[in-house]
């Protein structure tokens, strides 16, 4: 199959290495992988923001780059809410409709591709540490995302999964919201944290690089004594 | 800025860094979800009950002139008399020409969000009446002179140690911390207060249309008191609570009682079909029901959103709600909090003077899954922050975001911004975390990761031209 990648403007300006880890995954299981270079964005930071028009000018070229894809994969709950979910919706009565609406189902979270569309969930990973993880509020609650991350670290070697009691509580992180509350934002990140610390758990790991860029960002600051990683990550390790 | 959002912004600073209301919001709110599961539970199919609340509520939404037309009907066939109020001030107006009338001088409440959005205690003390609320939260917060901190519980956010204080201090008693001690104490008081009470007031719950009657859900039995024993019994409610048939209670009772108070039914559900009929040995002398608009129609008009008004004001998405856990009901500023207050405020009220509440929200969710007539509140907050940059946009985010679209949409402005960036962030430590550093909002209370050596981008570059 021909993989298109679509790769979130944070991943590729701060965790360079999910990409290359996916990469990696794809290839190995004899997938061809194409990564269009640009647009950098969905366009979610001024959706969310209330800028529709200036987020379509970013969706229109997001949507022609990937019209011609077999099946996209996006590393991201979020951004993949974003075409999967709300595209339909911001382009609604527009000439792009159509064309939203047809791409919707091509694309796929990066744990969602491997376990729903290619039944793949061991990967031959080996990760000897315990871990907790964080479900990213739009993959889990707009894409329905709960499982497939679960079953791929079942099958990760000597990995031990302790489920948090926030587990799908959101981290705070929200995008833009992020800086416009940062008092509410940061509140919420130190409850996620608590809850996370309590497993014992070495790892947050989640599919979520942008959350985990706020929760690492939080860990650094107050230096609590957990790491953060993106599923990814772990399922390359050996 | 708004002065609503600048008490906003003030007021969750300070509550977020509150450590002890976090941490007493947190626990009561999280013992509420694993009780609030185990009633859930016990539904044969939770999901396929949301589903048909929807549905009667959508259409009930989408034919309300006929429904209630009919509840108009039903209640005037047995001598309610019905009223119709299109904004706050008539529907005040009402109320005092009512107490006037009827010469009252004391009125009894049950508790009632919508006496709330009018401010009708406000209305009553200032015209010169003694005004009790009798729901035991809604008591407690009226004696220390603050709102209702939830919908559902309006003293949630006060410890037992609190409460028997202010009791002391108003009441001029409390014997212990002991909630039956406490709850004693406010029915001493109470008890003499029904009897003297020359009106009561209520809200409303539902309102059926097929047999004009209003129902109405609590656990204390104060409403039935404040119903039954003074002579005028007035209903306050929001046009929307109209249900179609006396059946659809039998789903959205226990449903209000599991999603509201984990409960599998509430203590008393009581309907009210008229006053005192002849032959019946008790009841109001004169039942009066006030249909308060207050923009709800001009909400129906609005077919993206019109659905806000399936609300049953259960309070679910506030207890799910992350922002609500960490800056609490008051912070709002306004009579509806969390989710759902953030949602409708700024349709009730002004979208620019209150359009922040769309904004404090991370989107999560959690509230659109909570509710159990589905409306899907977080894509509302998304609606209403469009409406207000259409309305009114912000000059230098609207450049700000042009400007990003055309950095996102090309190769070469990415990469620049990338150089740009990675160069700036050398710097960026001089003035780290201070009020100069122009990722102040972030960097505050965390760190920044770095900028990649080598980003994806570049990577993927060099790749592909090594490979050929």
């Amino acid at each position: 199959m021909k993989v298109t990648l679509f790769i979130p403007c944070y991943i590729d300006l701060f965790y360079p290495q999910v990409g290359q880890c996916i990469v990696r995954i794809l290839e190995e299981l004899g997938h061809g992988v194409v990564c269009p270079e640009s647009p950098a964005c969905c366009g979610q930071p001024a959706f969310n923001t209330g800028y529709w028009d200036e987020t379509r000018t970013v969706a229109v070229k997001v949507m022609e780059r990937l019209r011609e894809a077999e099946v996209v994969v996006i590393p991201s709950g979020s951004c993949g809410a974003m075409i999967k979910v709300f595209y339909p919706e911001l382009f609604a009565g527009t000439p792009h409709e159509a064309l939203a609406r047809e791409l919707a189902p091509r694309c796929h979270e990066f744990s969602a591709f491997l376990v729903n569309k290619l039944g793949v969930t061991d990967l031959g990973a080996r990760f000897p540490h315990k871990v907790t993880f964080h479900d990213g509020c739009h993959g889990l609650r707009e894409l329905d995302n709960k499982q497939p991350p679960r079953a791929l670290m079942a099958k990760v070697r000597d990995l031990e999964l302790v489920e948090m009691s926030e587990a799908e509580t959101c981290c705070g992180f929200g995008g833009t919201f992020a800086a416009k509350f940062p008092m509410i934002s940061t509140a919420m990140g130190e409850v996620k944290c608590a809850s996370a610390l309590e497993t014992g758990a070495e790892y947050i790991v989640s599919c979520d690089s942008s959350c985990l860029m706020h929760l690492q960002g939080l860990i650094d600051r107050q230096r609590k004594p957990i790491k953060t990683l993106h599923l990814a990550e772990i399922l390359v390790q050996r | 800025m708004s002065t609503a959002a600048t008490q906003f912004k003030r007021d969750a600073r300070r509550l977020t860094a509150d450590l002890r209301h976090r941490h007493i919001i947190h626990s009561a709110l999280s013992q509420y979800e694993v009780t609030r599961d185990e009633k859930k539970a016990l539904f044969q199919d939770w999901q396929g009950a949301r589903q048909l609340a929807a549905g009667i509520k959508w259409e009930a939404v989408n034919h309300l002139d006929r429904y209630v037309d009919q509840f108009v009907r039903g209640l005037e066939a047995r001598g309610t008399r019905v009223h119709w109020a299109r904004t706050g001030q008539q529907a005040r107006d009402i109320v005092l020409g009512i107490l006037k009338s009827r010469q009252a001088r004391m009125v009894v409440k049950s508790k009632a969000m919508t006496t709330e959005e009018i401010h009708l205690n406000e209305a009553m003390e200032g015209a010169g009446y003694e005004v009790v609320e009798s729901d035991l939260g809604e008591f407690i917060v009226q004696l220390r002179g603050e709102a209702p901190y939830h919908i559902v519980f309006p003293a949630m956010h006060l410890t037992r140690g609190e409460i028997r204080e202010t009791f002391q201090r108003k009441l001029g008693g409390a014997p212990s911390d002991n909630p039956e001690a406490l709850t004693m104490v406010a029915r001493r008081v109470l008890r003499r207060k029904y009897i003297e009470a020359d009106a009561g007031i209520t809200g409303a719950n539902f309102a059926i249309a097929e047999t004009g009657m209003i129902s109405i859900t609590e656990n204390e039995g104060n409403a039935r008191l404040a119903a039954a024993l003074p002579k005028t019994m007035i209903t306050l409610l929001g046009l929307e609570k109209v249900l179609p048939r006396l059946e659809d209670l039998a789903l959205f009772l226990p449903m209000l009682a599991t999603v509201g108070a984990a409960q599998l039914i509430s203590g008393y559900n009581t309907m009210y079909g008229g006053p005192r009929q002849p032959g019946e040995a008790d009841g109001p002398e004169e039942f009066h029901v006030i249909l308060l608009d207050h923009q709800r129609t001009a909400y129906l008009a609005d077919a993206e959103q019109r659905d806000a008004l399936h609300c049953i004001r259960c309070g679910a998405c506030l207890n799910v709600c992350p922002i609500y856990r960490n800056v609490g009901g008051h912070t709002y500023g306004t009579t509806y909090s969390g989710p759902i207050g953030a949602v409708i405020t700024p349709n009730l009220r002004n979208l620019q003077d209150w359009k922040h509440l769309s904004y404090a929200s991370s989107l999560c969710g959690a509230c659109s899954e909570a509710c159990p007539v589905q409306i899907p509140l977080h894509h509302h907050l998304l609606r209403n922050r469009r409406n207000s940059t259409r309305q009114k946009p912000c000059w230098w985010q609207r450049t700000a975001f042009r400007g990003y679209a055309l950095v996102a949409n090309s190769c070469r402005g990415w990469g620049l911004v990338t150089r740009l960036g990675r160069f700036g962030q050398k710097f960026h430590g001089l003035i780290l975390g201070s009020r100069l550093d122009p990722a102040y909002a972030w960097t505050k209370t965390r760190d920044l990761p770095p900028i990649a050596a080598q980003t994806f981008k570049e990577w993927w570059r060099r790749r592909g031209k090594t490979r050929a």
